[in-house]
């Protein structure tokens, strides 16, 4: 575990930090030699998570900052987005596959990242808002990890 | 990160809408918004979307999309998807908006495909 790498990030409630945090992620995750299609995972789900703190969390209020970080364990990438917001709860969230939400116009985002991520989970932050916490296992890492869609906590793993 | 392009033709009775680069939050996203208000402004109410030079969706972009097809059928108009690439594809796929958008990969197929106004 002494190969452990940290980023820490302070970003703006703007939209240009959604590309901001997109793009550092997917240099991060090249660099630790994921594959173009789980670089496009890693990239959208950052994205998701970003967009999330930018618009529900913080409600686009440009005096709240985003908190992204990044650590490269062993054997996962772990990415971790903080607003100052409100947080939610999960079990709150419409699932947007159902027939009644399949025309709505948002509300796809924590399914995305459910979706391309290898565990997932959302938390109470330091700041009071929501924390996502993310994680993909490395390229070559034991096969151990769960590939769960279900959103398993990635939280409790951090500890 | 190439932002959006919106370009259209008329093929027949169809507007044949040709997007490249991203729809994403911010310009992307806004764009396909206004492109749409403004063929619908014209009339133009049936419209085949052709996604082949687009190689980036996100959430953002999926909601237009989703809009756009509504805002066109709300209005009496039909609205389709050509050429996905892979990646929109599995997008729409696992968002079971496959199921939702009548998705062609053939143009002339496609444009045929409309309803022709009756006399």
């Amino acid at each position: 575990m002494a190969d452990q790498k940290h980023l820490n990030v302070t970003l703006d409630t703007q939209v240009e930090s959604v590309n901001l945090a997109e793009e550092m992620c997917l240099r991060v995750a090249e660099a630790a030699g994921f594959d173009e299609d789980d670089c496009y995972r890693i990239g959208m789900s950052v994205r998701e998570g970003v967009i999330n703190a930018f618009h529900y969390g913080n409600q686009e209020r440009p005096e709240k900052k985003i908190y992204l970080a990044v650590d490269l364990t062993a054997d996962k990438m772990v990415i971790h987005v903080l607003d100052e917001g409100k947080g939610f709860k999960l079990e709150d969230v419409p699932n947007p596959l159902a027939e009644e939400n399949l025309l709505s116009t948002s509300g796809r985002g924590i399914f995305l990242m459910r979706s391309f991520m290898d565990e997932f989970d959302v938390v109470h932050g330091r700041t009071g808002g929501a924390e996502i916490i993310m994680s993909k296992k490395l390229p070559g890492a034991d096969n151990h990890s769960s590939n769960d869609k279900g959103g398993q906590s990635a939280a409790s793993q951090q500890a | 990160m190439a932002l959006l392009q919106a370009t259209y033709r008329e093929a027949g009775i169809v507007t044949v809408l040709d997007l490249s680069g991203r729809i994403t939050l911010g310009e992307g996203s806004a764009l396909l918004r206004t492109t749409i208000r403004e063929l619908l402004e014209q009339q133009r109410l049936k419209v085949l979307v052709n996604l082949g030079d687009i190689n980036y969706i996100d959430s953002s972009g999926i909601g237009e999309l989703v809009s756009a097809y509504t805002t066109v059928k709300n209005r009496g108009g039909e609205l389709k998807l050509l050429h996905l690439t892979k990646k929109v594809h599995d997008l729409l796929q696992i968002t079971k908006l496959y199921t939702v958008f009548e998705v062609h990969s053939d143009e002339p197929t496609a444009v045929r495909s409309f309803s022709t106004p009756t006399a």
